[in-house]
């Protein structure tokens, strides 16, 4: 029968296809310690639900002989599927086809499963492993990318999007991730750079590894364009599912409920703050005293660690979490944590995850270096960041608030929903040292005996501001609350927040200039 | 595992001192010094193509010193001060990242 024929026909055409690069080039894959392309998608997805389109496409470059090569589904593969029962499209480079190489077709079958996902209001995940544009092609190669950075900052806010870096990702292409929401990247395998050893060595003269310029240790902890870092891709991929599980398909929908857990009882929230308010502590540490199951998803573990930020869930409830973190510089404000908790609070807010601030810091990083780095123009980030967010908004001041930190931190001022404070708490424009240095600076150089008098001093202005009242009288801060009473207030202000009226707050504009 | 760059410390913020972690960042940043015009430094990195001052030279302030390649092109380094060129520190030919000494003037 001719139909059965044609799909005898159609069978083996799949099969050629689905080759990729050939045998020879998939051991060469797995010699470098990666996965192919189709596996990789297959370990990410749900058994079974993985769709690829446009397995048959062919380029269409005619010069340098590109004629006469046939390359199958033109080095990347495409697709929708379910992880954990919810939808995803998926783009996958195929290294073993010409080196992953973007080329026009290449570019359009991109394209086309980010516009797909667009348009279903899916996330869209884009696994990078790629030798670059395919210079045959040209500026064809150059207009693919333009497509995709256009459509990666059209779909910014609106869906989801994960950058998972599984081999090179170089020159232009970085840009890509860049303007994505989550960037996943793989000891020893990822490697991300502008311009790459070989360009730095014949311009430049100097000598560096790929893993050292650009390398997923580089991206996680120096240079902060990585969100998650796992030591290999079976990890990065359960990364990538837990990530998942607490964000919404797109920004119109929420995050999915979990049935609600305690957190776990080995944290005591009474015990974790010393008394002590020079003292380190893990602000980790309340975060899991608060949260499901004592359940915390870091997002940039490894860099600009005097701020902490990411995923847990209280009473089944994605929130977002953003505190300052006593145990490295003190929980400073400074260039690099304006910055990571800026851009983490625009995503909560821009996919309706409710946002826990939680506020112990001295203000912000003293020095020359951070003068000229510019910490006016990113801390202004962090200020506009909590001001435009409209999402539920709770702010719990364990500790010290200080200064312009104070404000900073989702203060009441920035249009905090619910603001409270344990009764340990200081509000002040400094801390008590600095501030009687300054209010009884005549006093103390007057006094014969000044270093008695600076601590009589310090402690006067400690017992009339060192606590939590002086806000608490002026409505500030809605109410002194015990640890023990944190976490079911925070789910009685995230119960009664479900219907927040954010209509009308803004006046109308065409977009907002975030000082970036 | 990434490995911890972090160093236990004392912070100083407003007279209080915190102990506290210190990062690699923080630790390495490298104290701040008044810019000597005397000393001309590499603004990019680049190859020494041609030398137009020798040392102990008598130069005038605007004056071509050095061309230095750098990105396909020639940038031509002009005598930042009135004075005599005291020493040398690259040669023709040679490839320098950016912030090398390159001429000291008296």
């Amino acid at each position: 029968m001719a139909v059965k024929k044609k799909i005898l026909e159609l069978q083996k055409k799949r099969e050629e296809a689905l080759q990729g690069g050939g045998e020879k080039a998939i051991e060469k894959q797995h010699a470098m310690g990666k996965l192919t392309a189709r596996s990789r998608i297959l370990s990410l997805v749900d058994d079974n639900s993985f769709n690829e389109y446009d397995l048959f496409v062919q380029h269409d470059a005619r010069d340098f002989g590109m004629d006469k090569k046939v390359l199958h589904g033109d080095g990347v593969v495409i697709g929708t599927g379910t992880i954990e029962g919810d939808p995803i499209g998926i783009f996958a480079q195929d290294f073993t086809v010409a080196g992953g190489s973007l080329g026009s077709m290449h570019a359009k079958k991109i394209t086309k499963i980010m516009d797909h996902a667009l348009k279903l209001r899916m996330p869209l995940i884009g696994i990078n492993d790629s030798g670059g544009a395919r210079i045959q092609e040209g500026v064809n190669a150059l207009a693919g990318y333009g497509e995709i950075f256009y459509r990666n900052t059209i779909a910014s806010g609106v869906i989801p999007q994960l950058s998972v870096i599984l081999g090179p990702c170089a020159g232009g292409a970085v840009y890509s991730p860049a303007l994505t929401d989550f960037v996943f990247v793989v000891d020893k395998i990822s490697k991300m750079f502008i311009t790459g050893p070989e360009v730095i060595k014949t311009v430049l003269g100097e000598e560096i590894s790929a893993e050292d310029l650009g390398g997923a240790k580089v991206h996680s902890q120096i240079t902060g364009n990585a969100h998650f870092y796992a030591e290999s891709e079976e990890e990065c991929f359960e990364q990538i599912k837990k990530l998942l599980s607490f964000i919404p398909w797109s920004n119109t929908q929420q995050a999915k409920k979990y049935p609600p857990k305690s957190p776990r009882p080995e944290y005591n929230i009474d015990e974790i703050i010393p008394e002590d308010k020079t003292k380190p502590y893990d602000v980790r540490n309340v975060i899991k005293a608060i949260v499901d199951d004592s359940d915390f998803l870091e997002v940039q573990e490894y860099w600009a660690t005097n701020v902490v930020i990411g995923f847990a869930r209280i009473n089944g409830e994605t929130v977002g979490f953003v505190c300052n973190q006593p145990l490295v510089l003190a929980g400073v404000l400074d260039v690099d944590s304006s910055d990571k908790a800026a851009r983490f609070i625009r995503f909560c807010d821009a996919f309706n995850i409710p946002i826990v601030t939680l506020v112990d810091l001295p203000g912000y990083l003293p020095g020359i270096d951070q003068e000229h780095a510019g910490v006016i123009r990113h801390g202004a980030k962090l200020l506009y960041a909590y001001s435009e967010a409209t999402v539920p908004k709770i702010t719990l001041i364990l500790r010290k608030a200080y200064g312009g930190g104070y404000i900073a931190m989702s203060s009441r001022h920035l249009r905090a929903d619910f603001v409270f404070a344990w009764p340990d708490a200081e509000i002040a424009v400094m801390g008590p040292e600095g501030a009687a240095n300054i209010i009884f600076k005549k006093d103390i150089a007057a006094a014969p005996n000044p270093e008695e008098v600076r601590q009589q001093k310090i402690q006067e202005y400690k017992d009339k501001f060192a606590n939590p009242y002086v806000a608490a009288a002026k409505g500030y801060i809605d109410s002194v609350i015990t640890p023990q009473e944190t976490r079911n207030l925070m789910i009685h202000c995230l119960d009664i927040s479900v219907n927040k009226d954010i209509e009308n707050t803004v006046p109308y504009k065409k977009h907002g200039l975030p000082p970036f | 595992m990434i490995e911890s760059n972090q160093k236990t410390g004392i912070l100083n913020i407003d007279g209080t001192l915190y102990e506290t972690n210190l990062t690699k960042k923080y630790l390495e940043k490298k104290p701040w010094t008044e810019p000597d015009k005397r000393q001309y430094v590499s603004h990019i990195p680049g190859t020494v193509v041609q030398i137009m001052v020798k040392e102990g030279q008598q130069v005038k302030k605007g004056t071509p010193m050095i061309i230095l390649e750098a990105m396909k092109m020639n940038n031509i380094a002009l005598v930042p001060l009135d004075g005599t060129v005291k020493k040398i520190y690259v040669t023709e030919g040679q490839k320098i990242p950016k912030g090398t000494l390159m001429i000291e003037f008296e």
